[in-house]
């Protein structure tokens, strides 16, 4: 199962980090973190709570500016609030008074960073129907957004993050507040925008496995580094040992993956988030 | 139908100079404090909102010690008192709560020594009235082109912001990232925010113009599910509650045998106030189309 990932496709650079480092408050929060990604690639960004993966994330949209290092969007030096990228936060469950339908928050995407009264056109509302047959969101287009299900939301904002067009889509912990079967259908929903829109997907996520058979790379984020590369490349006793600096074990089960820091440390991690979820 | 006409609109009612400036300016000041609501009560600064009021009271009673209009004073106050939250830290939860505490209590000091003051200074025996609850029927000419100008300068910006302030209102993240500045969008809002106070305090007072700020803003996002809608609204509100309550009042000075009449801000909190809870009834919610959130049932799509 693990073995027939899909190859990643050759094509250009969407993301480049160089070396990148961040303190914050007297502390390494990353170290030395480089990876690429490329047009179209499925990416978990893979780590435990605490490992980064947030301000990783916040550096790449330039909410972050790094200590040292650097962020390279295309062939371009990364600017705050660009549009090539679409983001998804963490637990955005929004407000159920907000007086919006899910098309206006989709709308929002378009233009919602544009001062003035904004203008309605065919051809907008048109972009916006669009997009939510995209993913799957037509049947509660008129809905209150605040009153969708977690999945619904999730949803309705991935639309917002992509109606712009952008090259690269950010999501942070999108899988944490949905049942197994919601978030294994934003996973297939994510994968296919990745092959149609040649969108490049990077999803960060505590928990490996929901993703193992869609991931085209996968960022592995310990102690503030990073190991990059396929899965079969990374999620190995060798390169996760080095990342977490001690002993860490690989244990494969039925195609899914445990990860388990050394014996005898103490401190016993798993990157499983339960381990019902390795028996089941 | 001769009789119900006057006993509705009291002899004099639309020949009444006072009466159709209270109109215009009540109009102006409702719909102004209406569509700002809207964003207050989203954004949950309705605290925020408030504070603003005490520091608006602090403003007018001070203009009219040095013989400023309360205009003015209300303005002034409210700009300063949002550039104070603002500084100390309006923008984290917490922050926000303790700027806006702060905020309040030092206002309301001063604005208790200065209406001491306006009030034994014999001049302007009826400051604490005045600035308290409101002077909507005595007016004068060029106040109502103050009015006119900061309700004007209020719904331009409003409608400037509109799109960066709903999107940091909804989720400041998303927001950031979209390279909005959600600080400078903040800002704008709150000096919106405090000239819409400095109106509403004209017209009902700074203790009351609260009402006028968050009922039919929350009144209005109870029956819709739209911005716009949510906006027209709770505009039709707050312009009715107004000028129904000048008719009341306009009307109260008949009802007894003392020649006094009711104060116009009691009618118009009032009025807001039945607003507020009518949105709330079944029927009203049902002819809206709005569903109870008990009785939601959101589609299921999965399959």
């Amino acid at each position: 199962m693990t073995a027939e990932r899909p190859a990643p496709p050759e094509q250009s650079v969407v993301l480049a980090l160089e070396a990148v480092d961040v303190w914050l408050s007297g502390r390494r929060i990353l170290d030395s973190v480089s990876f690429e990604l490329g047009t179209g690639e499925f990416v978990g960004l893979i780590g435990s709570n605490g490992a980064g993966k947030t301000t990783l994330l916040r550096v790449i949209l330039g909410l972050q500016r790094p200590t040292s290092g650097r962020v390279l969007l295309g062939d371009e030096a990364r600017s705050r609030g660009n549009r090539s990228i679409g983001y998804v936060p963490q637990k955005a469950l929004l407000d159920p008074d907000v007086p919006l339908r899910a098309r206006d928050l989709v709308g929002l995407g378009i233009d919602g960073d544009r001062f003035g009264m904004p203008r309605r056109s065919a051809k907008r509302a048109g972009a916006i129907e669009e997009m939510l047959h995209a993913v799957g969101a037509q049947h509660y287009a008129d809905a209150r957004v605040g009153e969708l299900s977690g999945g619904e939301q999730q949803r309705v904002l991935i639309a917002h993050a992509l109606i712009s067009r952008p090259r690269l889509l950010l999501l942070d912990e999108p899988l944490a507040n949905l049942d197994i079967r919601s978030g294994q259908e934003i996973i297939e929903l994510l994968e296919r925008i990745a092959k149609e829109q040649a969108v490049t997907v990077l999803l960060s996520a505590h928990e490996i496995n929901p993703l193992l058979p869609v991931m085209n790379r996968i960022v592995y984020l310990a102690a503030g580094r990073v190991a990059s590369g396929t899965t079969d490349e990374v999620v190995r006793p060798e390169v996760l040992s080095k990342l977490y600096g001690h002993h860490v074990d690989v244990l494969r089960v039925h195609g899914r993956i445990l990860v388990v820091s050394g014996p005898g440390s103490g401190d016993e991690e798993t990157l499983s988030a339960s381990p019902a979820l390795v028996v089941g | 139908m001769h009789q119900l006409y006057t006993a509705v609109f009291e002899p004099g009612f639309f020949s009444s100079e006072p009466v159709r400036v209270a109109l215009g300016v009540g109009a102006m000041v409702a719909i102004v404090s209406a569509l700002v609501g809207v964003f207050t009560v989203i954004r949950g600064q309705s605290f925020g909102g408030h504070a603003l009021t005490d520091v608006a009271t602090a403003g007018g009673s001070g203009a009219l010690l040095v013989g400023m209009s309360p205009l003015s004073g209300f303005v002034l106050g409210g700009v300063l008192g949002a550039g104070a939250m603002e500084m100390i830290g309006v923008r984290r939860a917490r922050g926000r709560d303790l700027a806006t505490g702060i905020v309040l209590g030092a206002a309301t000091g001063v604005a208790a020594l200065f209406l001491y003051l306006d009030t034994t200074s014999g001049a302007t025996t009826g400051a604490t009235q005045q600035i308290l609850f409101g002077s909507i029927f005595v007016i004068d000419g060029s106040t109502v082109h103050y009015v006119e100008g900061f309700g004007s300068l209020a719904l331009v910006l409003l409608g400037f912001i509109y799109r960066p302030l709903l999107l940091s209102s909804i989720n400041t993240d998303i927001a950031r990232a979209r390279g909005i500045s959600v600080r400078l969008v903040g800002t704008l809002y709150m000096l919106v925010l405090a000239l819409s106070v400095g109106l509403s305090s004209l017209a009902i007072g700074t203790i009351l113009s609260t009402a006028l700020l968050i009922g039919p803003a929350a009144a209005a996002l109870r029956l819709t599910k739209r911005m716009g809608w949510t906006l027209a609204v709770a505009a039709s509100i707050g312009v009715g509650a107004t000028w129904i309550g000048v008719l009341l009042a306009y009307d109260s000075y008949y009802w007894g045998s003392s020649g006094n009449g009711w104060p116009v801000s009691f009618f118009i909190v009032g009025l807001v106030f039945l607003a507020y809870l009518a949105s709330g009834l079944p029927v009203v919610r049902a002819v809206t189309g709005r569903r109870m959130p008990s009785d939601l049932n959101v589609p299921v799509v999965e399959r």
